[in-house]
């Protein structure tokens, strides 16, 4: 998994049965830091998550556990709405947001 | 998944017969602000999407988890038509034709 800052929403209405009614967020992934990681990503949101939220993402086949419907093509997923996450090296912590 | 662009279509006659009858597309991808991407992918199109349609696409195993790839060397599949989408609270590609259904047009 990793950590990610949803950054935006993705509506499809001509989509695979299996995943209607799934929110579909865009989640730039961050690194261990905080700091920007890598391209931005679509995931399905199990957390209902909302933009600027830090949340961790689960990648690959397993994000299909996740979800109601499995049997989906779906490789990443919101899987965890995070308030704070430590790092015990140097450099600031980062602080979530509290939960809504 | 990724945000993509229908740029192609793939014509294999010779070909595993596990990919049989299966439609091909090459999707561009494309970032969260609808530039291209320097990657592409040929994709199992599971829902029809059209030529210059965006889709998002699923790759890695997760790709089999239709009844079109189930059990298929496949491992990357459209999945959906992309309406439109946000970032940071700013419409950033809405799809034309969508004011038939009522979306009045957005300024993009």
């Amino acid at each position: 998994m990793y950590l990610g800052r949803v950054i935006g929403r993705v509506v499809t209405t001509q989509r695979l049965t299996g995943l209607h009614g799934v929110p579909l967020q865009i989640v730039q992934p961050l690194d261990d830091r905080g700091d920007n990681a890598g391209d931005a990503v679509v995931a399905c949101d199990t957390v209902h998550s909302g933009p600027g939220d830090i949340v961790h993402v689960c990648d690959g086949k397993e994000a299909t556990m996740a979800l109601a419907e499995p049997f989906v093509p779906i490789d990443a997923t919101i899987v965890g709405h995070v308030e704070q996450f430590r790092h015990d090296g140097p450099g600031p912590q980062v602080e979530g947001q509290e939960l809504r | 998944m990724f945000i993509g662009k229908v740029v192609g279509t793939v014509v294999a006659s010779i070909k595993d017969e596990k990919v049989v009858s299966l439609k091909l597309q090459i999707v561009q991808e494309l970032d969260e602000h609808n530039a291209p991407r320097n990657k592409y992918v040929v994709a199992a199109d599971t829902i029809g999407a059209g030529q210059g349609d965006l889709v998002l696409f699923a790759q890695g195993s997760s790709a089999r988890q239709t009844t079109l790839t189930d059990g298929r060397p496949i491992d990357a599949a459209i999945f959906a038509v992309i309406d439109s989408w946000d970032v940071d609270g700013k419409l950033v590609y809405q799809k034309e034709g969508l004011e038939a259904i009522g979306v009045e047009p957005a300024e993009v």
